[in-house]
């Protein structure tokens, strides 16, 4: 009940400012749920926007169990995506059953090493993760820049510098009778089974104990250094599998447009559900149905792309100040979810 | 006429682009110091940069004058900074998430109201030229020094010595390291967060009047390649100490100019590894100072992001 | 497939005018009989005083034309944005003929859309569209490599350095001809001269282009034109160094009215309007265009008034030559940066080569390298 009635305080105030434009929110919130959820083709729209959205989200949300603020998913994002046009180009001949696992597991052992790094200069140096995940991701996009521009390109890509593109074997295609690709399945099972081990496992209630109190984990000898890598690696490994599939479904070829932004958007997403593996599902989902309407509105309405960006801003302002009448009703469970 | 300088052209490049770069940065970093010192961090500051950069543009073009766009652009920001620091003085609210709504929210209000602008011209903010000993073209032009520049540095200093020194930079300090200890001193912690986030983001509108006013010098939607969240992180680096802010935003303003420099010596190929120089500098020196025993010194002890 | 089910038409614009809605906005166009509908999409801001700039200039011809109906989107990325973005406009709207106006649209997203949608035309900015694509996709481009050869020429008249600059986003083949046009044609007038590129690795990059042109200035360099999405800040910056400035994709003189040189333009709206015209008199677009000047493709910009006459004299006597027909830049005897033989002594490519368009060298007397 409270993130809807978050939802719509936030609709409210957006509404507020449309009229001052002398624009009509009932046309504007008609476009939107049309063109992001009103249709067939508008959840095909939607759905295939959140799937990378779903897995970056849970970039953040994982060490987010531990205390540590990862903001450098799209770094592992456009590494794992290389790794994977890379595999492919390897493995042209090789039969699908065979070259798309491995291509997976390249993107996903690239992401895990890219923010397992992350985690292990926070435990064996003491470096703030926040900061070295933000610079590596820098360089992870610069590092796919020379690669998939220099030693890496396919000559015969011209107007676009991309790696060899993938046979049509190794495409990963929709999911039977939808418009969407598979990475959506993926990232909510990769949801899902995140859930499960933050909690249900002995691994997750370990680590949640950490992220509240290292003093009390150490104590208890839980193995922080363990959690904080295994825990950053899978956060980045499910950021690398996102990369496979944008190049895999989307894509066709590792190249410039990896850096889609979708490690940043994964930020919000892991905040706004409060690091709930199975909150990040349907938030995805919001946010993505939000971008896929910008198009009408652009076009209907006369109203600039920033539209949709001002909309968001104000309901996520909304839903986050919401958490603050948390636990003042006594249907509300406390909060258990809190990191910061 | 300009002169051949082989390769001397590369430090004078490093030390032009420190001062031509670096302002944003430094503004904004300043800014967060202030702020993550009172115990909150506000990871929105993008958002203010950018909005700072819109504001300050509109105004210095509808009203003529380049300074009247840095007022309203601090302004703005110190809106901005008020909102969050109301929002997150509510009991339970995520300072962190707050911020990168804030973020989104910022940008999309500047990309919003910044279309009409887009296309005029507004006028630039002064520079002092400090190359006239210089009869070498490249010399002058490397050492023409925004005023805002020159601002930066003096509050830069201004800010370390108010927070060593003063009552008003013990209470901050107070405040940012126990909020206990800060109510039984009779402070209002939330009170003060707030006050010091709005004058955070006062200094990132600034921050964003500099790109849109001098360099680049032009407002479009792509005016900011994440300058205020980089800053916001350069923070941590400088360990919230202000002089360091300073030193933090010369090193990355400088090493930026390597990549376009090397090219224009001939140094041509990778050249994407030559413009991630500062991204990787800043991580080796992170790295290089870091140690897991004294971890975080300086921190303030409410930070939520380094706690 | 159209999900636009009459019902939902007549339920939405229910609610519009329930709420009291200020202006009944088109919900659908295709309700009065059937204009054609026309989407334009862009990678950036529509008034990036650049390539976007350009084409929606274009777009605005065609709003113009009688039955046609105009849809836009700004900033949308080369992911599966554009591929939503397109069939958006043709499950809402209809649209049945698309310019999706990016490089990076084409190959794989237009490619992977324009099967589903056999009764939609595809117009994509310069693809290669060849023998096997799609039919309903088509590609077109101009000769904007002349462009820049004329600039050269205004360039080399200007530059007392012998040394010209060029800002340039990314080595692929239609910069890479702009960049050696530029310096072909500066050589038409000194062939001393030599030009310095500086990659940004973006199309878009405020910052990285004002270092760059601040670093060719620096280097010596006293004319600078580019190849980026938005010449806005290179034309401010190197006009702030006290160098001049040659235009690129839209006419960038009130930037810098006395620094201005010239510039190379798009001119789509000729373009854009005969295309649809042919739609609406029921022909089909070829799938393969190429135009130049004398096509009315592109255009230059007015000459600045720091052009000399001298200039001006070699600059309409080439344009003149240009016009004519079947010109070379790229002639022999010509070497690449590398040492390379580019082209033997009375060999040649003409504007219209195929050739050109997968080009992958920097001439001799370009310091640059293309990876």
């Amino acid at each position: 009940m409270l993130p809807i009635g978050a939802l719509l305080a936030g609709f409210a105030v957006f509404s507020l400012f449309l009229l001052l434009q002398g624009k009509s929110p009932a046309d504007f919130f008609a476009l939107v749920f049309r063109a992001g959820f009103g249709t067939a083709f508008s959840w095909e729209n939607t759905l295939s926007r959140a799937a990378p959205l779903l897995l970056a989200a849970l970039c953040v949300a994982l060490p987010a169990r531990l205390g540590l603020v990862v903001i450098g998913g799209e770094g592992a994002i456009v590494l794992g995506g290389v790794g994977a046009g890379f595999a492919g180009v390897l493995l042209s001949g090789a039969p699908a059953g065979v070259a798309l696992p491995v291509m997976l597991l390249a993107a996903m052992l690239i992401g895990a090493l890219w923010i397992g790094a992350v985690g292990a200069l926070r435990h064996y140096r003491g470096v703030n993760e926040t900061i070295a995940s933000l610079l590596l991701a820098y360089i992870a996009i610069a590092l796919m820049n020379h690669l998939v521009e220099g030693p890496l390109r396919d000559p015969a890509s011209l107007n676009k510098p991309s790696t060899a593109p993938l046979g049509e074997a190794l495409r990963v295609g929709t999911i039977p009778g939808w418009d969407v690709h598979w990475g959506l399945a993926f990232g909510v099972v990769a949801c899902v089974l995140a859930w499960i081990l933050i909690d249900k496992t002995t691994w997750g209630f370990a680590a949640r104990i950490a992220g509240g109190n290292v003093r009390a984990a150490q104590v208890q000898s839980l193995p922080v250094g363990k959690l904080i890598l295994g825990f950053t690696a899978l956060g980045g490994a499910f950021a690398g599998m996102a990369g496979f599939f944008e190049v895999a479904a989307v894509h066709g070829s590792a190249n410039a447009s990896l850096a889609g932004g979708y490690g940043y958007t994964g930020i919000l997403i892991a905040f706004l559900a409060r690091h709930n593996p199975l909150a990040i599902i349907p938030l995805a989902i919001l946010l993505a149905g939000f971008e896929a309407s910008s198009g009408l509105v652009q076009r209907r309405m006369d109203l600039p792309d920033a539209t949709v960006l001002v909309l968001q801003g104000f309901v996520f302002m909304a839903i986050l100040m919401s958490e603050t009448l948390y636990g003042r009703f006594k249907v509300f469970a406390p909060e258990r979810w809190r990191t910061g | 006429m300009e002169t051949d300088l082989g390769y001397w052209i590369i430090p004078l490049a490093i030390i032009g682009g420190a001062i031509r770069v670096s302002t944003p940065f430094l503004f904004v970093s300043l800014g967060e110091a202030l702020t993550e010192r009172s115990g909150r961090i506000n990871l929105g500051l993008e958002g203010t940069l950018v909005f700072g950069a819109m504001s300050g543009y509109a105004l210095a073009y509808l009203t003529g004058s380049p300074w009247l766009g840095v007022l309203a652009a601090a302004l703005c920001g110190a809106l901005f900074g008020l909102v969050h620091g109301v929002i997150c003085s509510l009991p339970k609210v995520n300072d962190i998430a707050v911020g990168i709504a804030m973020m989104i929210l910022g940008m999309g209000l500047a990309f919003y109201f910044g279309k009409p602008f887009v296309q005029p011209v507004a006028p630039d903010l002064p520079a002092i030229g400090f190359g006239w000993w210089s009869e070498i073209p490249q010399v002058r032009a490397a050492l023409e020094v925004n005023v805002l520049f020159l601002i930066g540095a003096a509050l830069a200093v201004l800010l370390w010595w108010m927070l060593r020194a003063t009552r008003v930079g013990l209470t901050l300090r107070v405040v940012g390291d126990s909020t206990d200890a800060a109510r039984a001193m009779g402070l209002r912690p939330a009170v003060i967060r707030t006050c010091a986030t709005a004058v955070g983001g006062a200094f990132a509108g600034v921050g964003g009047a500099y790109l849109s006013l001098y360099y680049p010098g032009s407002w479009n939607e792509g005016i900011s390649s994440g300058q205020g969240l980089m800053a916001v992180a350069l923070v941590i680096f400088a360990r919230w100490n202000p002089l360091a802010c300073f030193g933090a935003a010369l090193l990355f303003g400088g090493a930026g100019a390597l990549g376009p420099v090397l090219q224009s010596v001939g140094v041509s190929e990778g050249y994407y590894l030559f413009f991630a120089a500062p991204y990787v500098l800043t991580l080796g020196v992170l790295i290089a100072t870091s140690s897991p025993t004294r971890a975080m010194t300086g921190a303030p002890g409410e930070l939520s992001i380094t706690k | 497939m159209s999900f636009l089910s009459p019902t939902r038409r007549g339920f939405l614009k229910g609610t519009a005018s329930l709420a009291g809605a200020t202006a009944l906005p088109n919900l659908s166009y295709a309700d009065s009989h059937s204009p054609l509908t026309v989407g334009f999409i862009y990678v950036g801001p529509k008034d990036d005083f650049g390539y976007n700039q350009a084409h929606a200039e274009g777009a605005a011809a065609v709003k113009a034309m009688e039955g046609v109906v105009v849809v836009e989107e700004e900033n949308v990325a080369e992911t599966i944005d554009v591929q939503k973005s397109m069939e958006s406009m043709i499950n809402f709207d209809e649209a049945k003929l698309l310019f999706p106006t990016s490089f990076g649209y084409f190959d794989p997203h237009v490619l992977e859309v324009a099967p589903n949608h056999p009764d939609v035309r595809f117009q994509h900015a310069a693809g290669l569209w060849t023998e096997g694509m799609p039919t309903n996709v088509g590609s077109y481009f101009g000769y904007i490599g002349m462009g820049q050869y004329l600039n050269g020429i205004t360039a080399g008249h200007a530059t007392t350095t012998k040394k010209i600059g060029f800002v340039a986003a990314k080595p692929i083949p239609q910069v890479l001809l702009n960049i050696n046009s530029f310096l072909l044609g500066a050589r038409q007038v000194d062939p001393e001269i030599t030009c310095q590129v500086i990659f940004t690795g973006e199309w878009s990059m405020a910052v990285k282009e004002a270092e760059a042109t601040n670093a060719l200035a620096d280097a010596g360099c006293d004319v600078i034109t580019c190849h980026v999405d938005g010449p806005k800040v290179v034309m401010e910056t190197a006009a702030g160094r006290d160098c001049f400035v040659c235009g690129y994709h839209a006419n960038q003189a009130p930037l810098a009215p006395e620094k201005y040189l010239t510039g190379a333009e798009w001119n789509w709206a000729g373009v854009y309007t005969d295309m649809v015209q042919t739609v609406l008199d029921g022909g089909t677009i070829d799938n393969f265009v190429r135009g130049g000047l004398a096509d009315g493709f592109i255009k230059m910009s007015p000459l600045g008034p720091a052009v000399s006459d001298a200039a001006r004299a070699q600059f309409e006597a080439t344009k003149a030559e240009i016009m004519a027909g079947g010109f070379s830049a790229i002639k022999g005897p010509l070497k690449d940066n590398a040492g390379n033989v580019i082209a033997a002594e009375g060999e040649g490519f003409a504007e219209d080569d195929i050739a050109l368009e997968s080009m992958d060298y920097l001439v001799e007397g370009v310091i640059g390298s293309t990876s």
